[in-house]
């Protein structure tokens, strides 16, 4: 052993400098056993901008739909006398021609905004999963309708198509997520189609279908279960979508109509106060947006870190 | 090279004619060109009037009869001005042409630039700052970023410091009393930048990764090793590779372009393609929304074909078999 003095310099664990392992201690460090769920939850914390912004997203979801309780003022409280003020003490974003109180009014047309986005993510995700899943797996008729599908909708901007599709079906809230649920899927099938494409070569899948597993078997035990990352952070990524289409819509005039208001619909009205004493008006709604959308981006990041471990960032 | 134009526009022809049937189908039953007959006395008046217009036919034939006549150069009338279509989309047309023009150089320039400078100096305190940015960038409606600049650049300024003009203007694309490239350039800097900040933010971030992808490539420690410079590396040998991945990506967003054209041209009131189909769409004028829709898809299509034969020309690699 003399002739390896500098094995220690180099700080390699030799069985000399190797300290006794004490019972115990080895089962609890080598073999922490972890699930694919809690390596995913570990991944996800590591992320800190996704940490924070769901905790700010929770907070502002929390605030918009407990109105009825949190805010200051009833909905739709007016107050002619004080008109457009700034923002004060006592109305902390102001208030608007009608001396209603702004604060108020974002929150609760903040329910609004992202009832639309989360149902049009949940729905969407829904149609595309299944479809994408159907035409990566099968490749047939499916396939080819997706693909000119989707040819279709590069071609026409979206914003065309949805506003006239929402002058033909109405604009009430549950029209408006069931139009943009219904134009907006294609984009999520596609992600789906890919990600089964290259799955269903996997060797797992070739076993099941070997042990007789039936199509319906192979595409929900085993193919979208390692689907779920990027159909998670595509779902995601969709409500913020969601959220600022609707929002433009609504600017445009085509969203959801007074007495119902959202985000975009605020802006919409406040559009004419630009470079007027009533400029504050054009703030905060905007920042409600931003706010959210950049909440939801970052958390749709988190998820695609913890997701694929290799990703670099 | 040039077949494999053809075949693309080949390929393209049924895309846009299916696309452009759908379209009619759809505008049509959206939309009734007599409706302002309703009110009529007379009780046979709208049954006319449709079948002057074709309404009464079945709408693959009415389909039919609209493309013969749009083929040949007559695309109708609006159904509430009654001007010919024609002469108001070529209006429109121009000086949408114009913002998309300046919009895609800006955006490419910029972006660019951004790029570069990031994935050179990566992690350093200008990266992290365009990297934020582009995060606001992304999630920020663009209209209210249309609202706020105009708030901020333009009417805030001139309230604030008593300008008889604004420093930037935010309403059409001229003066009525003035011109020039000053004034004209004054006009465009608001609107260019309300339609680009999306796409400089994700275009900004895309060109940073493929840039940090090439400069990491053989070639470029190869170029380095040999005692280059380290900006003629950076130019010579990754931009030029960098820039191939980017192509791709801006020629799937020309379409996001357009949309974005239909918020900017309705804010600062610039009489484009998109104030005329916003304006179309609002009064009900299936003729225009129908033009409307086919020539922007063709625009679009066109716009993909030209990004594919540069990214050819960018790429030596790319076999058009």
């Amino acid at each position: 052993m003399t002739t390896l003095p500098n094995r220690e310099l180099l700080d390699v664990p030799t069985e000399e400098n190797l300290p006794p392992p004490t019972p115990g201690e080895f089962a609890d460090e080598a073999t922490v056993i972890r699930s694919q769920w809690q390596l995913f939850w570990r991944r996800f914390l590591r992320h800190r901008m996704a940490v924070i912004s769901s905790l700010v997203l929770v907070l502002l979801v929390f605030v918009c739909f407990s109105a009825s309780w949190l805010a200051p003022f009833p909905k739709d409280h007016q107050n002619l006398t004080i008109g457009a003020t700034g923002p004060s003490m006592k109305h902390w974003f102001g208030t608007d021609d009608l001396g209603r109180d702004q604060l108020t009014e974002i929150m609760f047309a903040g329910q609004i905004s992202l009832k639309i986005g989360l149902a049009v993510a949940v729905i969407s995700t829904l149609i595309g999963t299944v479809l994408g899943a159907l035409a990566g797996y099968f490749s047939r008729w499916t396939d080819q309708l997706l693909m000119r599908a989707t040819d279709l909708f590069l071609v026409v901007p979206a914003i065309a198509i949805l506003a006239i599709a929402i002058k033909k079906f109405g604009n009430s809230a549950s029209t408006i997520i069931l139009i943009l649920a219904a134009l907006g899927w294609m984009y999520i099938a596609r992600v789906v189609r890919s990600q089964i494409l290259s799955v269903k070569e996997k060797e797992y899948v070739e076993a099941a279908r070997a042990s007789g597993a039936s199509s319906a078997r192979i595409i929900v035990r085993h193919l979208l279960p390692n689907t779920i990352g990027p159909i998670l952070v595509n779902a995601t990524l969709a409500i913020a979508a969601a959220i600022i289409t609707e929002s433009t819509l609504s600017f445009l005039g085509f969203g959801v109509q007074p007495p119902t208001t959202s985000w975009g619909r605020m802006l919409a009205d406040a559009e004419g106060y630009v470079g007027t004493a009533k400029a504050h008006l054009l703030y905060f709604p905007g920042l409600a947006l931003l706010i959210t959308v950049l909440c939801v981006n970052f958390i749709g990041d988190g998820l695609r870190d913890a997701f694929d471990p290799q990703s670099v960032r | 090279m040039p077949s494999y134009v053809a075949r693309r526009l080949a390929y393209s022809i049924p895309v846009l004619l299916i696309a452009s049937f759908l379209l009619f189908a759809f505008v049509r039953a959206t939309f009734d060109p007599t409706a302002r007959l309703r009110a009529s006395r007379d009780p046979h008046a709208i049954q006319r009037e449709r079948a002057r217009l074709g309404l009464d036919k079945p709408i693959v034939v009415q389909y039919k009869d609209w493309l013969v006549k749009f083929t040949h150069g007559d695309w109708g009338q609006s159904s509430r001005t009654h001007d010919r279509v024609a002469p108001m989309v070529r209006g429109a047309l121009w000086n949408t042409i114009q913002l998309i023009f300046w919009g895609i150089l800006v955006s490419a320039v910029v972006a660019i630039a951004i790029g570069i400078y990031s994935a050179v100096r990566q992690y350093s305190l200008g990266d992290y700052a365009f990297t934020s940015l582009s995060f606001i960038g992304l999630a920020m409606p663009p209209f209210w970023f249309g609202l706020i600049a105009i708030q901020f650049l333009a009417a805030g300024p001139r309230n604030w410091f008593h300008l008889t003009n604004p420093p930037f203007f935010f309403v059409g694309l001229h003066s009525v009393d003035a011109s020039g490239v000053v004034d004209y350039a004054r006009h465009l800097v608001l609107p260019v930048l309300t339609l680009t900040v999306q796409i400089i933010a994700s275009w900004s971030r895309y060109e940073r990764a493929s840039m940090l992808d090439a400069m990491s490539g053989d070639y470029v420690r190869a170029a380095r090793a040999k005692g280059l410079s380290s900006w003629g590396v950076i130019f010579k040998h990754a931009f030029r590779n960098a820039l191939i991945p980017l192509v791709t990506v801006m020629a799937l967003d020309i379409g996001l372009l357009f949309g974005g054209l239909v918020i900017t041209e309705q804010i600062f009131s610039i009489p484009g393609m998109g104030k005329l189909f916003i304006d179309s769409l609002i009064q009900g004028d299936a003729n225009v929304l129908v033009v409307w829709t086919v020539v922007t898809a063709a625009f679009v299509i066109g716009f993909n074909l030209l990004a594919d034969v540069a990214y050819g020309a960018l790429d030596p690699r790319i076999r058009y078999a």
